[in-house]
Formats: C-alpha cells, structure tokens, sequence
C-alpha cells in the first residue's frame, strides 16, 4: 500500500483548488454581467421585460442550487446536446448568481430616495441621465458590501458542481480520501482551503461596509 | 402676457380628487404665495407645474413650454422652470460645485470650464463660494438649501417653484434661506412658492393664493388676503376668529 503524506495530500487539494477559483470567478463576473443586464430589464424595461425577470429570479431563488445544476447537466443532455461538466456548473452557477446580483442590486437602486429621481428630473435630465450620474454612482456605494459579501456564497456554491463531476476542491477531497482512507484529515483541508478563500472575501465585505458607511456620513 | 398658465387642471389620486379645476395665471416677475392647509393641494399644484404629478385634464404652460407626458416635452419645460424641494435633494455623492455643474454639463452640454464657471458665480450669489467643494452632508441645512437654489439658478429658468422651502430647516437657519428667495424676488425672478412664513409672504408677494379642498378658495395682493380675508375658511386658516 502506498503512504500518502500530509504535503502530497494537500497538494492534490490545492490544484484541484484552482478549478474551483476559476469557476467562482467565472460564475461571479458572467453572473455580474448578466445580472446587471437583468437589472435594467427589471427596472427599466417593458412589463413584459419586468415580468420576465422576476420570475426568473423567483424561480433562480426557489429552487436548490443542485437541481439547477442536474437540469443544466442533465436537461441538456436530453436535446441530444453533449453537455461537458465544466459547461454545465458554469451555465448554471452564472445563471444563478445573475439571480441573486440581479435581487441584491434591485434593491440597491430602489434604496435611493426618490427626492433624488425628483431632483434630477426637474433639472430637465431624462431617464439614462438620471441613471448613470445620479441614481447609480450612488447605488453603486450601496451595493459594495453585500456584492462582496455573497461572491462568499459563489465561492461555497462551486462545491456543488462535485456532483456532476467537476473535478474542483470538494470532489478531489472524494477522490483523495478514496485513496488515502484519511477522510478527516483530507476534508479537514478541504474545508480549511474553503475558509482561506472566504473569510478575506467576508472580512472585506465588512470593512468596505464600514468604510463607504463612513464616507457617506462624513467624506 | 403670463408667463405660467394653468387651466382647469384636474388631479385625482384614486377616487381622491386633490385638484377641482385650478385656473391661475402668472405674470413675468410675480412673486406668488400659495398656502392653505395640509391637503389642500398646494404642493400637488406646484409639482404638477414642472411635471413631476402628471394632471387628468386641464392645461399648464411656462413661458410657451407645454405640459405634456413625454420625455421631451418635459424636459423643454423642465429648462423653463426650475423647483427647490423641502428636503433640499442635493446629490450626496458630489460637492457643492459638483452638484451645480452637473445638469449644465448632462442637459445642456455645457463644456466643464464654463459649467464651473457658472457654478462659482451662482454659489456666490448665495453667499456660499467658499463652500465649492464641501460634500452636502458637510453643510447645513441652511446651507444645502442655498446650494439647491444655485443649482436650479444654474439652468437659467425663467420661473422657479418653491416647495415648502423653509420647513425642514431650523428656526435660526429660515432666514439666510429666505434672504437669499427675497434677493431673487427683488432682482425679478419669476417665484410660485407654497409657504408657511406668512409674513415673508406679506412682505415679499404680489399676490397670495389660499388653497382650500382642491380648489383656489381666494386669490388677491398681500393686503387684502390677510387684512380683509373674504371667506370663513381663509379667516379660520389666518387664525382671524
């Protein structure tokens, strides 16, 4: 029988880290841009643009992560489309961040009184005008935090794609301690490189929250 | 010739009809007082002006722009008439200057060295030049509402709405704002402001105007309105019984 050590453990931990680095990074930023797209449908649009959008982020937030990411993996696969892992945990984490972003910036720009929408339209500015240099650099402070705050749960929602095989950090820890028999120790670290990713992403939510707070009070 | 029409102008919101057919006219260079109490309508009847309450019938028009519901109608007419707001609205993310300059640049395509240009000189007609590049939350409330009527200056309108512009502020900050809507007044602007300070309204106004359900109850000089109210309501309103 082969002797793992501690060191090639974590190494094989630590690649497989990378995979899920990228694909939290891809899900935020495409969840981002989808997201803001989303956004001014919500807003902005048509009704029907309106209508469209919130029941896709109601149906985004009413249904688990996993199902999601079977459908995407295995409802694709039923068109006789051939769906690689890596394809179906990106399409459907980025379609679910764009959900949450889409909810959490929503917010943000209502959160802007509307003695600002008055002010601005009385001295004659139109819509766009009024989005871009007076609604959305202030919503903009507003959204900081909590965006940061839920890449956290991008971050912890990557863990999920293990199970349709996506080789990242939770499903080498499966394969790793199927080779080593030290579940404890491998998912010890698994969980440990989880938290070295995001705590530094909480601890900043907190700090921009606390430092654009004070800004806003007092510049 | 008037300079601000308003004609049979109708408002409901709901089943509530909060305007039942207001008709006034407003010659260039009149200082008017609306009052009246809460509910009367009188802030409706202002915002309806400029646009920001969009009225069921009747007719508005400044200074030949026309009240319509699209954009760019409102927007001709929002550059005629200017309005400074109760609770000041001043842009929080930018400095006072910032705050003038903005809409020259935005609407009117104002190159920026000129847009400053005008922001300076507007910030010290109301005394406040030195104040170019304090935040508005580092300003008074006195302050900020003086930053807002230079921001409004700054469009150039040719009538300015004055909506309650002196209630948020504290007793000792009422009069440097009102200074400063007296000045204006003095050097000809055209001024519609709904008010609670009757004797600035007695001293400043060419005419006042008493509000009352929906309807303009009496309408006259300064003189007659609070020396000889006409009818119970406006007695009762003026504290006369």
């Amino acid at each position: 029988m082969i002797e793992f050590t501690l060191w090639d453990i974590l190494r094989n931990l630590l690649l497989a880290a990378r995979w899920t680095i990228v694909l939290s990074l891809v899900s935020f930023i495409g969840g981002g841009v989808v997201g803001a797209i989303l956004l001014f449908m919500r807003i902005g649009g048509s009704s029907l643009l309106r209508a469209f959008t919130r029941y896709y982020v109601e149906l985004f937030q009413g249904t688990p992560l996993l199902m999601q990411l079977f459908l995407a993996f295995f409802g694709l696969g039923l068109f006789g489309i051939d769906v690689p892992a890596w394809f179906a945990a990106g399409l459907a984490l980025i379609l679910w961040t764009a959900a949450f972003l889409t909810e959490i910036w929503r917010g943000c720009v209502e959160s802007i009184t509307r003695g600002q929408w008055e002010a601005s339209a009385s001295l004659g500015m139109g819509y766009v005008q009024q989005m871009r240099y007076v609604i959305l650099p202030q919503a903009l402070r507003v959204a900081i935090p909590p965006t940061v705050g839920f890449s956290v749960q991008v971050v912890k929602g990557t863990a999920l794609t293990s199970i349709i095989g996506f080789v990242e950090l939770s499903k080498a820890g499966t394969v790793v301690t199927n080779a080593t028999f030290q579940p404890f120790i491998v998912y010890g670290l698994v969980a440990l490189i989880y938290f070295a990713l995001c705590w530094p992403l909480s601890k900043s939510s907190q700090i921009l929250e606390r430092k654009l707070n004070v800004a806003h009070r007092n510049h | 010739m008037s300079l601000i029409e308003i004609t049979e102008v109708r408002k409901s919101f709901g089943p509530n009809e909060v305007l039942k057919g207001i008709n006034i006219d407003v010659a260039p260079g009149e200082v008017i007082a609306v009052i009246g109490k809460s509910g009367s309508g009188k802030s409706t009847l202002l915002r309806c002006i400029n646009g920001l309450e969009t009225i069921d019938s009747g007719s508005i028009s400044v200074a030949g722009a026309q009240l319509l519901p699209d954009e760019a109608h409102l927007k001709a007419l929002r550059l005629k008439v200017g309005m400074i707001f109760q609770q000041f609205n001043l842009f929080p993310h930018l400095t006072a200057g910032g705050n003038v300059m903005l809409s020259q640049m935005v609407v009117k395509k104002t190159p920026k060295p000129e847009a400053e240009a005008v922001a300076r000189r507007m910030l010290e007609r109301v005394g406040l030049a030195q104040k170019f590049d304090a935040y508005p939350d580092e300003l008074s409330g006195g302050q900020q509402q003086r930053v807002a009527i230079a921001r409004a200056l700054a469009m150039q309108p040719t009538a300015l709405l004055c909506d309650e512009v002196t209630s948020a502020l504290d007793p000792e900050l009422v009069a440097e704002v009102l200074a400063v809507v007296r000045e204006l007044a003095a050097e000809g602007m055209t001024l519609l402001m709904v008010t609670h300070e009757m004797k600035f309204a007695r001293d400043v106004c060419s005419r006042v105007v008493f509000m009352h359900e929906g309807r303009v109850h009496e309408i006259g000089p300064p003189e007659d309105v609070f020396a000889k109210p006409g009818t119970p309501e406006l007695k009762q309103f003026l504290g006369m019984q």
